[in-house]
């Protein structure tokens, strides 16, 4: 099998994949993208290694940003952040990587490890923890499988290293939380580190390519006036479902505990008119409704994407008189077991709804529009 | 006698002028002039044109006010931009994405490779990353010494406090005695987008002083003492030393003057503006007077800046779009645009002579809009029914895609293609079309608001009340340097954005007045 390798070239369709599997949060992948873009550059083209190519042997190392996307946007990381990271990772370990991954696909935490394995001459493994991007450090698929986040190691602009072990991905969380604020509101971040045997189990294969081919579907259309959508070619492409076309006529938008929560209510266009739908959202969109009745519910993928420039739209951009297309994406089959459920499903985020397969409330929706013809 | 002023609008096609009661804001003159590849060459012939047509003495004119393209040809054309030095106070932080890092390799070489990443900047909650070290910044200067024009400095954090960036700052004066370009003073967090907006102010900075001083010598030879000003992208204008020291703003001001002019020849302060040209319709939201701002990151050149431009909806639509009609298994179909026939409208369209059928000849046609010493062509009234119904369809779609709500608003249409429309359109309450209205966008830029932003970051609480009248008196102080009238300065919008993460949580405030021009 022919080995596949991310060059320059790639970096930012990958990133225009990863802010549509963001999900409306995740963060701006671009500084992390000229990141990546001038350490290919400087150190050469990286090899994107297949979930199942790793061995038992392979030494997996997650790492990515954590912070204020708009404190990571303005002080910008150190280059040393990322190889410190690596060798902390490695001294506390004892182990060496021969791997890096990322541990969330959606948003700017795509570009990190690509930019890492590019400096420390590492294969990046095309999978991912998540699928998506969600808000908080336990809602990972090494969580959901019962493994522990291990070691964890911090490092910042300073060059200070933090490693903790913490007892469960909640604490991982909470401790992650404050060291942060510590460092300024940003950190570089390396958790979950397994061994191939264990990655090749938990991982979700094929994410980072998923976010290459979504990207240049949605590339191919700048300064291309074939008629063919975009947005519908993708639809067609990802066999999503194509929830909704609206324009935004009401915002709620505000801050709790950190988060960006809010709603957001569309009023349909096109085929969709006479209907209204409904977003919310706490960073990422969680929970959508047409006319009151769930199109959609976290952990399955809700996609918000501008209808006219075919960029996705994150919800800090969200604004009022946008219309986009809302697109939904079953989650990968792990995150709508019990525990997946328990860890990123409605009632975790305080949605007082029940979590139902996006297939099924499509197909009841294509149903329940049949009767009102 | 100081009883007129100027505006001056250049735009992609045609430099339009206008002379103004000073008094009343009424149109005495209007002209059109073809832009010239030195926009100079065609602001002088349509001032020469403007005076003739409005026969005021030069001497009357008190101020003159220009809206011109000579910064955006610059930087896209990489032209006559000057060399620039950037510090950026950030180590040991932002090494990850050195300063021009993503520009084009013509931009990059044109400003020049004088780039230098010194000890400082601030954390979000204010402390210094690290302090300055003035013996690295004046080993920086002395290597960028006879190499640059101007130097752009660049702290990490700096709108929350700028004391790093003067510091360097006055340390560049004293080593290269060459103008500088601060970035707490261009704006927003996101260290790239004020940065790169920040270097091409600074390379801008020559560009706009020789273009002013030949301006200036221009109103001069022809009698005119008036007061320079030069607008800028939010519909407010610059006085000239202000523009001098932030030429950058004066990047996109063309839509944003078409809609203020719309607005003061319509009397409107609310509703769209669509602007109809030959080739395209420009669909503007118009809020308390001002158009409503993207919020999208612009792009200049290539390059990513924190900018602010109107939201403008552009559609193929225009006076000279070229209309079809084939035949297919369903019938005759009618297709319009997205091609024109442009400034070419008087010899190629079918009403003017020519071969090619244009959404006027359909206007013509329908007798709905006629051109003196123009007939109509015969065409089939299916076809004209069937291409009005398409020109108007394509309007209100623009239309209800600017609108903020359902309920019908006003429209002000302005501009030369603007006779295509001749029936009132669904989603609109009442279609205003103003006198001059061709000549709005010159007619915006002389209008004279002046404005002032700034922006600051604050933890909630009790600061927070003292940290949005900290933000507006700042932006208050920013429009009168910009040559607002003192009197007359208020605070139009106080915005305020959540930012996660922070020890307590913080917000950002960002404020906005704007006032009158001093007399």
């Amino acid at each position: 099998m022919q080995e596949t390798r991310i060059s320059v070239d790639d970096i930012d369709d990958i990133a225009l994949g990863a802010t549509v599997l963001g999900t409306g949060g995740g963060g701006d992948p671009h500084v992390g993208a000229l990141t990546a873009k001038r350490l290919i550059r400087l150190h050469g083209d990286v090899e994107l290694m297949p979930l199942d190519r790793l061995s038992d042997d392979d030494f997996v190392v997650p790492i990515g940003g954590i912070g204020a996307p708009s404190v990571s946007v303005e002080r910008i990381m150190a280059e040393s952040e990322l190889l410190q990271a690596l060798e902390a990772a490695e001294r506390a370990t004892g182990r060496k990587p021969t791997a890096v991954m990322p541990i969330e696909v959606g948003g700017g935490n795509s570009m990190i490890p690509i930019a890492a394995a590019a400096i420390a001459g590492l294969p990046v493994v095309d999978a991912d923890a998540m699928g998506r991007a969600f808000p908080e450090a336990q809602m990972v698929t090494f969580h959901l499988a019962g493994f522990k986040p291990g070691v964890t190691v911090m490092t910042d602009h300073h060059g200070n290293e933090v490693v903790t072990r913490p007892v469960d991905g909640r604490w991982s969380e909470r401790l992650a939380r404050s060291v942060t604020v510590e460092m300024g509101g940003a950190a570089t971040m390396i958790d979950y580190m397994y061994g191939g045997d264990v990655v090749r189990q938990v991982g979700i294969p094929g994410t980072l390519s998923l976010a290459k081919r979504i990207g240049q579907v949605l590339n191919a259309r700048l300064g291309d006036h074939s008629d063919v959508d975009p947005v519908r070619k993708l639809i067609r492409e990802l066999n999503a479902h194509h929830l909704f076309d609206g324009k935004v006529v009401d915002l709620q938008r505000g801050f709790e505990a950190g988060f960006t929560r809010g709603s957001a209510e569309l009023q349909g266009i096109g085929e969709f008119r006479g209907s209204r739908f409904e977003l919310l959202f706490q960073n990422e969109m969680l929970l959508a409704r047409r006319d009151g009745r769930a199109a959609a519910v976290t952990p399955d993928l809700i996609a918000v994407i501008d209808a006219s420039s075919g960029r996705p739209i994150t919800t800090e951009g969200i604004r009022y008189g946008t219309r986009i297309t809302v697109i939904g994406m079953p989650a990968d089959e792990r995150w709508r077991t019990p525990e997946g459920l328990a860890t990123a499903g409605p009632r975790y985020f305080g949605f007082d709804v029940d979590w139902e397969p996006i297939e099924t409330l499509a197909a009841r929706a294509a149903v329940g529009t049949e009767e009102s013809n | 006698m100081s009883k007129y002023r100027l505006g001056i609008d250049v735009g992609g096609t045609n430099t339009d002028a206008v002379v103004l009661d000073n008094e009343t804001l009424e149109v005495v003159a209007a002209v059109k002039t073809p832009t010239t590849l030195d926009p100079s060459e065609g602001v002088i012939a349509s001032i020469d044109a403007v005076l003739s047509a409005s026969g005021v003495e030069p001497s009357s004119i008190a101020f003159a006010m220009l809206g011109t393209t000579h910064a955006t040809n610059a930087i896209v054309e990489r032209r006559g931009l000057g060399r620039v030095g950037v510090l950026r106070i950030a180590a040991p932080a932002t090494t990850a994405v050195p300063p021009l890092e993503g520009w084009p390799d013509a931009l990059r070489r044109a400003v020049g490779n004088h780039a230098h990443i010194v000890s400082g900047g601030l954390e979000i909650d204010g402390r210094p990353i690290a302090d300055l070290d003035t013996g690295e910044i004046r080993t920086a200067c002395r290597a960028m010494r006879g190499e640059v024009d101007a130097v752009a400095v660049v702290g990490v954090f700096s709108p929350i406090d700028a004391f790093q960036e003067e510091a360097v700052a006055s340390i560049v004066v004293e080593e290269l005695g060459v103008p500088v370009s601060q970035s707490a003073q261009l704006g927003s967090l996101g260290l790239l987008e004020r940065e790169n907006a920040t270097v091409l102010n600074a390379a801008l900075i020559e560009t706009l002083r020789s273009m002013a001083e030949g301006l200036n010598a221009a109103l001069r030879q022809r009698g005119i003492d008036a007061r320079m000003y030069f607008g800028q992208n939010d519909g407010t204008l610059m006085a000239v030393d202000y523009a001098l020291q932030f030429p950058v703003l004066t990047i996109g001001g063309g839509p944003t003057n078409s809609i203020r002019g719309a607005a003061h020849l319509s009397g409107l302060t609310d509703g769209l503006v669509v602007d109809i040209g030959g080739t395209t319709t420009d669909v503007g939201m118009l809020v308390q007077g001002f158009p409503r701002q993207s919020a999208d990151a612009v792009t200049l050149g290539d390059v990513r800046t924190n900018f602010r431009m109107p939201d403008i909806l552009s559609i193929g639509l225009g006076g000279g779009t070229i209309v079809r009609s084939h035949d297919s298994d369903t019938g005759n179909v009618v297709t319009v645009g997205p091609d024109s026939v442009g400034y070419r409208l008087t010899t190629e369209a079918r009403s003017f002579g020519g071969s090619t059928l244009t959404a006027t000849d359909i206007a013509i046609a329908s007798g709905s809009a006629s051109i003196e010493g123009i007939r109509p062509v015969p065409l089939r009234s299916e076809l004209v029914a069937a291409a009005r119904a398409e020109i108007l369809e394509m309007l209100e779609d623009a239309v209800d895609r600017m609108k903020t709500s359902a309920a019908p608003v006003p429209v002000v249409l302005v501009g030369g293609g603007s006779i295509i429309v001749d029936a009132p359109l669904a989603g609109v309450s009442n279609i205003v079309r103003p006198p001059h209205h061709g000549a709005a966008n010159a007619v915006g830029v002389a209008l004279g608001d002046i404005a002032g932003e700034a922006e600051k970051l604050v933890a909630t609480g009790d600061a927070r009340k003292r940290m949005r009248e900290a933000a507006a008196d700042e932006a208050i102080d920013r429009a009168v340097r910009a040559g607002a009238d003192p009197a007359s300065v208020e605070t139009t919008s106080i915005d305020e954005l959540p930012v996660s993460y922070s020890a307590g949580e913080s917000v950002r405030i960002r404020a906005r007045a704007v006032g009158r021009l001093r007399a």
